[in-house]
């Protein structure tokens, strides 16, 4: 389960100058505060084009492009499931059709209680023993109906 | 006490490897490696012997204490026993050069490394000058594992002749073809010899400075080797002295952060800089203006992890396996629905049927072959009349494919090649990076014009439009994402057409 600080703009600011040394800042800092705060939060965007001498509108444009910063905070657990050829090969269609039916969302979403944000992901790297998944950092095989309950049950 | 090996490779943790080492823990010297790379049998534990290496498999926590009673920790007879682990087929059949010491070593122990053969390549390099390790990087005949095939050598010339204040060497590990594993495999199990490749190519061409960029769906392939490089540097492989020799290189990895584009280099170099991965327009070539518009060496994991054997061998070594200009090995990664999954490094020249029916073992599912994606979701989808195709660069090309970063991706006969075309649209328009039109658009409305043969809409007319529009995509596209595309769109339409009339849909018209 992953660890969110609550928005705070000291915090931020000290996020952004311990990455700002880098070559390229902007992926290393946009990680960062992710990481931190859950997702790169709208306040902190001023912040960052401020640090790195560019516009917001060109922070925004990096935020954006990139799938995997949020801009909201995903639920306390991040179920990512692998629809890409290889886990398709052996059932991954039907297995996210039953997971969005189980959670009641669409890809992207967060269960109601705020437990589990469903992501879609192409390719983990565990292509020979799908369909595949992540679970908070922790990596899944050979899902089903039944490994997706035991997954699921034990999360708040 | 007996050492026991235990994979962490992130598909033996999936399976269940963390709590194997935690039930052996109290009985015996537990090392963590990486993977052999044979997930059916993934958590695949080795035991130690007077004998070699004796293997079990798959091995769940619950087996550990009969397993234990039934001798294992002196290689005694059980359900689950395998034998010598070089002796299981699938491995020996292999030439494993690239991979030799993965799922043998501990991946983050330079000892155990230099101990099986570690850090020769660059002490050579080191020794020989950077002239004479160009001439034997080219004369192996190494070309780009990452899916253009190009040559290394001429590409380490190219920078080596080019003037600039300092060079890089870039090491693309965005690895997000789906089928393909080799990267985070080698980055999980034998970290030090991609360090070891990037060094020399460092020294070689005149690089002070090294970036692995790599794919944020690898958290583990992340963390081992951020604790290789650790180790590396304070080893003095890394730093101000490569190992003594008055030479500095070191190196840092990066992130990504979900776009599969990023993994085309000139997008890679944008995402590094800090921006959107946004192709490039070529020329300049990233060799003469690369990252931050200085000389860039940009090539693959494998590519720079076949270094230090290229160097240890001699290039006579590896120049003498393989098939017409494809030379040396190809770690190929069998996926999907296939019996026996995963890596298999071999010369080039197997044929794609012997790949995935025999050493493959055909389907999981138990059911007949359809299609085997090869290269990834830009390659094509072959039917088995096309199985006879020599793993090779040249000769998957003259069959409209391509070997890509070495996935095979394995479907059985429910497969639907409407709906994979159709998925292969969808995929280009989610991943664009939007610079050029026929990639962007062209890939949006082919993802329609699929949708509208399905629904059984003006069928004939629509099949034509979907081909004149592969073909202005694979020619008008900037790069690699909207020019291959095509491929396994086009070569599901050409060798299963029957899944784009299929009766229940043309009833619909």
């Amino acid at each position: 389960m992953a660890v969110q600080e609550p928005w705070n703009e000291d915090r931020a600011a000290e996020i952004i100058a311990g990455e700002l040394g880098r070559e390229g800042a902007a992926l290393p800092i946009l990680h960062a505060l992710q990481h931190a705060f859950g997702c790169v939060p709208t306040d902190a965007v001023p912040m960052v084009a401020a640090a790195l001498n560019i516009s917001r509108a060109e922070v925004h444009g990096i935020v954006s492009f990139y799938h995997e910063f949020r801009r909201t905070p995903p639920g306390r657990h991040v179920l990512q499931v692998c629809r890409a050829e290889a886990c398709q090969a052996v059932g991954a269609d039907a297995l996210a059709d039953h997971l969005r039916g189980r959670l009641k969302v669409d890809w992207h979403g967060t269960t109601a209680d705020g437990a589990v944000t469903l992501e879609p992901v192409f390719c983990l790297g565990l292509c020979a023993i799908g369909p595949a998944g992540m679970l908070d950092g922790q990596p899944l095989a050979r899902l089903d109906a039944g490994r997706v309950a035991a997954v699921l049950e034990p999360l708040t | 006490m007996t050492r026991v090996f235990v994979p962490k490779d992130a598909a033996a943790l999936a399976l269940g490897a963390d709590a194997v080492a935690a039930g052996l823990a109290p009985h015996a010297t537990v090392i963590r490696t990486g993977s052999r790379g044979m997930f059916w049998l993934e958590p695949m534990i080795e035991v130690e012997t007077a004998a070699g290496r004796i293997a079990y498999g798959p091995v769940s926590a619950a087996d550990v204490p009969g397993l234990l009673a039934a001798g294992l920790l002196t290689g005694g007879a059980h359900a689950l026993c395998l034998g010598l682990t070089g002796e299981i087929p699938f491995l020996a059949r292999q030439t494993r050069l690239t991979f030799a010491r993965c799922g043998v070593v501990d991946p983050v122990s330079l000892e155990d490394y230099r101990a099986h053969g570690g850090m020769i390549g660059l002490q050579l390099a080191i020794e020989r000058g950077p002239a004479e390790t160009l001439d034997m990087v080219t004369k192996s005949g190494l070309r780009g594992r990452g899916g253009a095939g190009f040559p290394t050598g001429i590409k380490w010339k190219t920078v080596a002749d080019t003037a600039g204040p300092h060079k890089y060497i870039v090491c693309n590990a965005d690895e997000g073809d789906s089928g393909t594993y080799a990267d985070r495999m080698l980055m999980e199990g034998d970290p030090f010899c991609l360090i070891e490749g990037m060094a020399i190519a460092g020294v070689t061409v005149g690089a002070t400075r090294g970036y692995v960029y790599t794919r944020s769906e690898y958290p583990h392939a992340i963390a081992t080797f951020n604790a290789a490089l650790a180790v590396a540097r304070k080893a003095g492989v890394l730093g101000d002295d490569v190992m003594g020799s008055g030479y500095s290189f070191d190196i840092e990895q990066r992130v990504g952060a979900g776009a599969y584009v990023c993994g085309e280099e000139t997008s890679l170099l944008e995402s590094l800089e800090g921006r959107r991965g946004q192709v490039r327009a070529k020329p300049p070539l990233p060799a003469h203006k690369g990252l931050f518009g200085l000389p860039t060496v940009v090539n693959n994991v494998i590519t720079l992890a076949t270094i230090p054997i290229i160097l240890r061998n001699g290039p006579e070594s590896y120049q003498s396996l393989g098939l017409g200009r494809s030379r040396g090995t190809m770690p190929i990664q069998l996926a999907g629905n296939v019996r026996f999954g995963g890596l298999f490094e071999a010369g080039f020249g197997v044929t794609l049927g012997k790949l995935v029916d025999d050493i493959g073992g055909g389907t999981m599912s138990g059911r007949p072959i359809r299609a085997v994606q090869v290269g990834g979701p830009l390659g094509a989808y072959f039917p088995r009349a096309l199985f006879d195709t020599p793993f090779d660069y040249e000769a998957f090309a003259a069959r409209d494919g391509l070997i890509g970063h070495g996935g095979v991706v394995v479907f059985d006969d429910t497969v639907d090649l409407a709906k994979q075309a159709r998925f292969a649209m969808e995929f280009c328009s989610a991943e664009s990076c939007g610079k050029c039109t026929p990639c962007r658009i062209g890939s949006v409305r082919g993802m329609e014009t699929v949708d509208k043969i399905l629904a059984g809409q003006n069928v004939d007319a629509n099949l034509e439009l979907l081909r004149d529009l592969c073909h202005t995509m694979k020619f008008g596209s900037l790069c690699a994402l909207g020019g291959f595309i095509p491929y396994p769109v086009m070569s599901a339409l050409d060798h299963f057409p029957e899944d784009f009339r299929k009766p229940h849909r043309l009833a619909a018209e």
